[in-house]
Formats: C-alpha cells, sequence, structure tokens
C-alpha cells in the first residue's frame, strides 16, 4: 500500500512523483495506493470537486494521462495512465426534496444506495442501469447505459436536469440546474450523458425523481423468439403504459427458451388496468412473478449483462429489433442479449475481437442502428472506440469539442473524432 | 442591390431577397417588443439546397446571419443587425415523410408546429410540444430554443422529441446527427443542438417522435381565493405523484383579460387564480382514479370550485381561454413583455407573492399565465413602450423579477431562450467558466461566431479559456476579455 512512488519519480523524469504531489495536495487518505508496482499508477480519491479539480489541474499541468473511475465495476481498470482518479469519495447526497422532485448527487454515489436513500422519502430514480449494484451515478451517467426502464421513463439524460463536470485542465463546469424546464444557456449536460468520459468529469448531477411507485409487478412469458415477437405486436395493440418490456435471451434469463418481461409501475388503479389489459392481450399466458422474485430478477439480468468482458448496445427502429438480434446472433459468439424492443434498443455482451465488432458496426451502420461500445477491456476499447461509424462531419465536431473540453489531452477515454470508420 | 444581394438572388431569385428598407423593417422585432434591430438582407430560401447555398454564400463572403423562423420568438433571438444577414425559413415548409409505423415524422424547419399534428392526427398520433404560438410557430425554431408548452409536462419539451437532425453548419458543410432510433452516432450531438438558439448552424431536415394520441382526457378548472392557495395546490399535485398532462395556473389579472375577449372562457371573474388540469392516458379507470385524486388534493389546499370539462367542446373552450391570454392581454395595453422563468414547484406560492410584491412597487400590472407544474413563470408586464420611464421601470421589474426567481433555486428562462434580452442575467446563474465552456462548444461548431452574434453567452463574462485555443482567429494568450 505505501510502497514509495520511486517508479512514479522515475516516470515523471525526476520531478515530484503524482504520489507525492497528491498527498501533498490532498492529504494522505486522498491517495488510496502507491502504484508502486510497474504500471501502476497512483489511485488519487478527491473528497469534493474543489479537490477534483486541483487533481485534474495539476494532472494536466504536469502532462499526467488520467484514468477516471468510479468504484471500479463497469470499465476493466487496464488503460495505461499516469494517475487513477476515482469519484468513490464524491459520495454526498446533497438534497433530496420529495415535494419538489428533484435530488442532488454526488457522481460517486452508487446506484443502489441513492435508491434506498430516496425510497426513505417516498421518491424514486427511474433508472435500472446494467452492472452491479456498487455502480456510481456517475457511471451511470457518463455511459448514459439506461436499463429496461428507458421503455417507461426515457434515457438516462431525461433524469438529469442539471450537472457539474470538471474538465480535463481542472475547471468546473456546471448546466443546466435543479428546475424542471431549462432553457438558459447551452445544453452542455448532454454531451457529458454518454460522453464516457471524453469531456470532463461528471461530478454531481440535479435529479428529476418521481414519486415511489405504489404498485409494481412483473409479468414473464417464455418462449421462443418468433412466438414473442407476435406476443408484442398483440401487446403493443392493447396501448399499455409498461415501465419495462424486455426481451431476454436464454443465456441471460438462464432458462431453455427467450423470455417476455414486462413490468407495470405506478398507480393501483394504473397498474390493475394495464394487467388486465395485458392478460388479454397475452391469451393469459403470461404469469406474474411473486412480489419477492420481480427485484432479484431485474437485478440479475442487470447484472448478468456486464458479466462477460464486452457489452455493447445498439439504437435502432423497433421495426429492426428481429434483424439487429439475428445479426448480433450471427456475427458475435455469446448471445447473452437484453433487448427493449419497442425502443429498438438492444444489449449484447459476450467475447468479441476488435475487428469482428468493428465489422459488427459497419454492419449496422447499413441500418441506421448505431453500436456504442459500452465497456470492454482496453485494447478492444483502443481499438473500436466507445463511438465509430460517424457521419460525415461529426467527426471533426467530436474532435474539437474533445480540445475544448480537455486540451491537453489528458483524460483517458475511448473517445476519438478519428474512431470514423469504426 | 449589392454585390452580396446579388450573389443571393442567383441562388434564390430576387423575390426572396428583401434589401429595401421597409421591407427589412417587417422583421426588426419578434415577439418582445423591448428590442428592435433592422437586419442589413433578409433572404428567403425556398428549398433546402437554396438554404445550403445561401450558407456558403455567406461563409464564402464572411458575413454573420441569423436565421428566423415566424418570429414569435420572446428573446429577441431572431433579430439581426448591423452587417448580417437574416436567413427566413418559413419557406422551407414541407412534411418530408409521416411514418406512423415508427411514430416518426421529418419534416423541414419551416413546418409550423400545429400542422404537423393537424397531419398526423389521422394515424392518431401528435407532436407532443405545444407552444401557445403553435398555430405560427415553427418545428425549426422549435427547436432551436427548445420550446416547451403546456403539455411538456408530462410528454417533455422539444429535446424530448427530437431524434435526428440534418445541419448546416456556419461554414455550409452539412452534417447529420443522431439516428431514426434515437441512439446518436457518438456523443449526443443532437441533443446539444437542441436549444442552441441557432449559434451552432441551421437545421435543414428535422425527424421528430410523434406521440399516440390519448384515448381518455379529462379537464379540470379549479379556482381560488388567493394565489398561494393555487400555488399550495400545484405543489400538493406535483407532490402526490400523479403527473398531468398539463397543470396551467392564471392570475386574476389575465382571467378578466380573458373573460374580456372574444376568448371569452368562463372563467369565474371574481378568482384570485385559476388552475387548468388535465389527466390523459390509455385506461379510463386509470385516467378517471387521477382525476379523483386531483379534484381531493384541489379541494383541500382551498379550490373554491372544480369542474370537470362536460364534453370536448367545453375542454376546448377552457383551453381557448389559456391558449389565447396573451393575445387577450393585448386588451390591457399597448405592449406586453413576457417574462419566462422556472423556479422548484415548492417555491411557487412564496415567488408569486414576491412577484407581486415587484410589480406594486413599481406600479406596473403583472398578469401571471404559466405552465405551474413544471414551475415555468411567465409573469407578463403590460406597458406602453412609447414612454421610456416606463418602460425603464419594466425592465427593473423584469431584472428584479429573474434575482427573485434564481434566489429560490431558480434559473431565468424555461423555454423562452436567452436570445438579447436574457443575455444580461447569464452572469447570475453560470460562473465565468461555465460560460467560457459554452462559448468553447459554440466555437467546435462556429469556429468565426457568424451564425446569430452575439445571443446566448455575454462573451465578456467568458473566463479565458484553453480549450479555445486554435478555434479562434486570435490565440487564446490574446485578450478575450475586453
Amino acid at each position: 500500500m505505501d510502497r514509495p512512488a520511486g517508479r512514479a519519480r522515475q516516470r515523471t523524469g525526476g520531478a515530484v512523483s503524482a504520489f507525492d504531489r497528491f498527498r501533498a495536495l490532498l492529504g494522505r487518505e486522498a491517495v488510496l495506493d502507491a502504484g508502486g508496482e510497474p504500471g501502476r499508477p497512483p489511485r488519487v480519491a478527491p473528497d469534493s470537486v474543489d479537490a477534483v479539480a486541483l487533481v485534474l489541474g495539476t494532472a494536466h499541468e504536469e502532462g499526467w494521462r488520467v484514468r477516471v473511475e468510479g468504484a471500479g465495476t463497469w470499465m476493466p481498470g487496464d488503460p495505461p495512465a499516469d494517475v487513477v482518479l476515482t469519484t468513490r469519495r464524491l459520495d454526498r447526497i446533497a438534497a433530496v426534496a420529495p415535494e419538489d422532485l428533484t435530488a442532488t448527487v454526488d457522481a460517486g454515489v452508487p446506484l443502489d444506495a441513492l435508491r434506498e436513500r430516496l425510497a426513505e422519502r417516498g421518491a424514486w430514480i427511474a433508472l435500472d442501469a446494467p452492472g452491479q449494484a456498487a455502480r456510481t451515478l456517475g457511471s451511470v451517467i457518463a455511459t448514459a447505459t439506461a436499463g429496461p426502464l428507458r421503455q417507461g421513463f426515457g434515457p438516462v439524460r431525461d433524469h438529469l436536469l442539471g450537472l457539474s463536470v470538471v474538465t480535463g485542465d481542472g475547471r468546473v463546469v456546471t448546466s443546466g440546474g435543479r428546475v424542471m424546464k431549462n432553457v438558459a444557456g447551452y445544453d452542455l449536460g448532454k454531451l457529458h450523458t454518454g460522453g464516457f468520459g471524453a469531456f470532463g468529469v461528471v461530478v454531481s448531477a440535479h435529479l428529476r425523481l418521481r414519486t415511489l411507485p405504489r404498485a409494481d409487478a412483473t409479468f414473464v412469458l417464455e418462449a421462443g423468439r418468433d412466438a414473442l415477437m407476435g406476443v408484442l405486436d398483440d401487446v403493443r395493440a392493447a396501448a399499455l403504459q409498461p415501465a419495462a418490456v424486455e426481451l431476454v435471451s436464454p443465456a441471460l434469463a438462464d432458462r431453455p427458451a427467450w423470455v417476455l418481461a414486462i413490468r407495470l409501475a405506478g398507480a393501483p388503479e394504473l397498474v390493475a388496468a394495464d394487467e388486465t389489459a395485458l392478460r388479454a392481450a397475452t391469451g393469459g399466458r403470461i404469469t406474474a412473478l411473486a412480489p419477492g422474485a420481480a427485484a432479484p430478477f431485474w437485478r440479475g439480468l442487470a447484472v448478468g449483462i456486464a458479466a462477460p468482458p464486452v457489452t455493447v448496445r445498439v439504437g435502432g427502429l423497433p421495426s429492426g429489433i428481429d434483424t439487429v438480434i439475428d445479426l448480433l446472433q450471427h456475427q458475435l459468439d455469446d448471445i447473452r442479449i437484453s433487448a427493449s424492443p419497442e425502443c429498438g434498443a438492444v444489449r449484447w455482451a459476450g467475447d468479441a475481437a476488435a475487428d469482428r465488432l468493428r465489422h459488427v458496426r459497419r454492419a449496422l451502420a447499413a441500418l441506421e442502428a448505431p453500436l456504442t461500445l459500452e465497456r470492454a477491456p482496453w485494447p478492444v476499447r483502443r481499438m473500436v472506440g466507445h463511438f465509430g461509424a460517424y457521419r460525415e462531419g461529426v467527426g471533426p465536431l467530436v474532435e474539437s469539442l474533445r480540445r475544448t473540453f480537455d486540451p491537453g489531452g489528458r483524460l483517458v477515454t475511448g473517445v476519438s473524432g478519428a474512431a470514423g470508420d469504426g | 442591390m449589392t454585390p452580396l444581394a446579388d450573389r443571393l438572388s442567383a441562388v434564390v431569385g430576387a423575390r426572396h431577397v428583401r434589401a429595401a428598407a421597409a421591407a427589412r423593417a417587417t422583421y426588426a422585432t419578434d415577439g418582445l417588443p423591448t428590442h428592435r434591430r433592422v437586419p442589413r438582407l433578409v433572404v428567403l430560401p425556398g428549398t433546402r439546397e437554396e438554404l445550403i447555398a445561401v450558407v456558403r454564400v455567406l461563409a464564402d463572403a464572411g458575413v454573420p446571419f441569423v436565421p428566423r423562423g415566424a418570429g414569435t420568438g420572446l428573446s429577441g433571438g431572431a433579430l439581426a443587425d448591423g452587417d448580417a444577414v437574416l436567413v427566413v425559413l418559413t419557406r422551407l415548409d414541407r412534411i418530408l415523410r409521416i411514418d406512423p409505423r415508427h411514430r416518426l415524422a421529418v419534416v423541414e424547419p419551416g413546418v409550423v408546429n400545429a400542422r404537423l399534428s393537424a397531419a398526423t392526427a389521422p394515424y392518431g398520433l401528435h407532436y407532443a410540444p405545444d407552444p401557445s404560438s403553435q398555430t405560427a410557430c415553427t418545428i425549426g425554431g422549435n427547436v432551436a430554443e427548445n420550446a416547451g408548452g403546456p403539455h411538456c409536462l408530462k410528454y417533455g419539451v422539444t429535446t424530448n422529441h427530437v431524434l435526428a437532425l440534418e445541419v448546416v453548419l456556419a461554414d455550409g458543410r452539412v452534417t447529420t446527427l443522431g439516428s431514426p432510433g434515437g441512439e446518436p452516432w457518438g456523443p449526443d450531438l443532437v441533443g446539444l443542438f437542441v436549444g442552441s438558439e441557432g449559434n451552432f448552424g441551421i437545421t435543414t431536415r428535422i425527424t421528430v417522435r410523434l406521440v399516440p394520441a390519448p384515448r381518455v382526457v379529462r379537464t379540470l378548472l379549479a379556482d381560488f381565493g388567493s394565489l398561494r392557495a393555487a400555488g399550495s395546490a400545484v405543489s400538493a399535485v406535483i407532490a402526490s405523484g400523479v403527473v398531468p398532462a398539463a397543470l396551467e395556473m392564471m392570475d386574476r389579472s389575465c382571467i378578466r383579460a380573458v373573460e374580456d375577449s372574444v376568448y371569452a372562457a368562463g372563467y369565474p371573474r371574481d378568482a384570485a387564480a385559476v388552475l387548468l388540469v388535465e389527466l390523459d392516458g390509455m385506461a379510463e379507470p386509470a385516467v378517471e382514479a387521477e382525476r379523483s385524486a386531483v379534484v381531493n388534493l384541489l379541494q383541500a389546499h382551498g379550490a373554491r370550485t372544480v369542474r370537470s370539462a362536460a364534453d370536448a367542446r367545453d375542454r376546448e373552450r377552457l383551453w381557448q381561454g389559456r391558449k389565447k391570454a396573451f393575445g387577450a392581454m393585448g386588451r390591457l395595453s399597448r405592449d406586453l413583455v413576457v417574462q419566462d422563468a422556472v423556479v422548484p414547484r415548492s417555491a411557487l406560492p412564496d415567488v408569486l407573492e414576491a412577484i407581486a410584491g415587484i410589480a406594486a412597487r413599481a406600479g406596473l400590472v403583472v398578469s401571471n399565465v404559466f405552465h405551474a407544474g413544471d414551475g415555468n413563470l411567465h409573469p407578463n408586464i403590460s406597458f406602453d413602450a412609447t414612454d421610456p420611464d416606463l418602460t425603464a421601470r419594466v425592465e427593473a421589474a423584469s431584472a428584479e423579477i429573474m434575482a427573485a426567481c434564481i434566489a429560490a433555486g431558480g434559473t431565468i428562462t424555461g423555454e423562452h431562450g436567452v436570445g438579447v434580452d436574457k443575455l444580461r442575467y447569464m452572469s447570475l446563474v453560470f460562473d465565468a467558466d461555465s460560460l467560457a465552456a459554452m462559448r468553447g462548444v459554440r466555437l467546435a461548431f462556429d469556429p468565426d461566431e457568424r451564425v446569430n452574434p452575439g445571443k446566448v453567452i455575454p462573451v465578456h463574462a467568458c473566463r479565458e479559456w484553453a480549450g479555445w485555443t486554435d478555434r479562434r482567429a486570435a490565440p487564446a494568450s490574446a485578450p478575450a476579455v475586453p
């Protein structure tokens, strides 16, 4: 733990090492390990926005590359860097206002812990991101990884009212606010949401909440994929207002067949009316999960889709969902798939080489369905990029925005304007 | 004609270039009477190709330009002066595609908002954001301003309904942002572009999401003896978890203006405030349960009467009063400043009282008609713009109202934009680094700052920013702060 930073000193060309520098600047407790081993940079855990700004500002001046992480459960911690910045000590829930249905939360707060705290006040954040329970809010925002609830409550960006980020050169930038509507200034939060850290480090967010649903029920139906797609047509015609409609592959559900899972959440009258309509639409074939079984079911999907080394998402049109799933199944080995068919969203997890992923991205681009690499070992991320197959003119914009928010290119990220040809 | 006018005429035809002083003066204001700027030239391209060619001519000449839709904006955002050419997009009014299966439409920027909903109605769909000016305002303008409207409480504002954009940047390059399914190719540049008030370029094609029309709609009118009671009722409805399709408030001054006009909706004239609450959905029992819960909440918070619209016609009449309230207020005075600010919903009772106090001290008539469910206030100040003293008092009161909203945890605009009108307030809500970052983003799209110059970002308030380097003609080390 406390290895002297001899190596770090060498790496920084004889100047004070990153380890020593940050211990001096932030205190001993803010530098979690020495990073003395080869290839292991010091891990810095600032506990305030100003401290994050100090870390990034210092790294910018010194030319140190910074890898950013939350709890370290989502993205593999393998890219080369001189410093690791973890947001895990930015862990305050600064405000919860159930009467306004808003909250102000630091980026390092685990999503599950936030959910518990909100529930105590009768409030709810309708985000069920994939990954471990310890995953931080900042990680979910930076990667824009929405889960099945995106069907009823929209993508990650719809839950954010305002953001604070620290740029690659250590400046604190805020956008939005804590009110429901806001057009003061450009909507920078959109760039940071799903920006994969390329435009700064998210440090806190003003969130849009809902009241805790008074009724919450999950229904499942197992069958072949074709049969379930047919059921979906009938469900769509019933004009429900479901919180989630998820199509889960056998490997992910750990069942012999595909599973269609539908979650109804909200006022008891709405859930009851929709349940009646759902049962009618499925000819009574769909079954309700026992109250104690629903949460573990959804949790299992969230963890399972992030278990293999690579996770990607594809966003297309609902009518193209079959084609997208076919393509993923045929081109990539593993078959962990979780799709929100009514949103046109498909998430795949497995193991795949970079060239294979690029091939799939190109094939999907022809269908106007962008593939985003959500997580992968660094060699894959570096080669494939989180984004790719940019439309003409987008690459230069991304590059220019990168330079705006990280002029020294210090933030280690799998995002670049040049990722264009995927 | 000037050489520039000749070049533009060669693209769009001489008929669609306005150079005469009288013709240009037509475009000197938008919906806000306190700002007036006469453009150097006005050009009205008729097709996407003409628009792109116009932008390229302007890029080639290095001339700044301002995009403009129907000119219904309320922040002076679509005004041009000095060297700037006004590019008016109202002729680009084609609905290019309606795709009922995927619930999306592709339109040109000059399509009028209400026309899109009318065109999609036969498919049981509509375009949800419904600004009060929806019978005139354009989708391109809505995208630029991230426009809202009464029904945005439940359905979201413009940014929640834009899937993809084709845009022409200031240098004439055309690029496509987003995809028809809504997933971006890379960072969310569609989300970034929406609400950029024309500073990032001009939309040439807009792909929007359509929403199924609700099967069940219930409209309620509740009246209150005090503004505070009405504000508390709004907070109670929001905190209950019911999300009405719309939750609108009008105060006494507004009620009387409406009732004295041809838009009379049957609002009780003696009420201090009325709330118009709409609940909708697909399932009758669910909507009925919400209606009953809301009626109870309204009564518990002091509603004198709560009545339900008897039928579609009654509902339309109740809404007519609300949607035409701004027009009705024309009766009160020669001019009207429609203000726009947002506060946390629980702060509404206090802020409404504070605004009433500011108006009383300034000796001004303020009428409130606004999206209460979102906390989005519209205090409207009636005045006579030919009276300089009165105009000064209006401006001072506006500033005081903004300060009160910011102090309550709110912001300076919820849907009208910053434009030129609110430049002076931007540094009250954003520090110098945040403003500089915004400017940096603008420079990524428009390095010469030629599109809609002088809007949104108070350049003098931006801190020097390393990220500007190599984007500007002047090096970052040169003083950017005058």
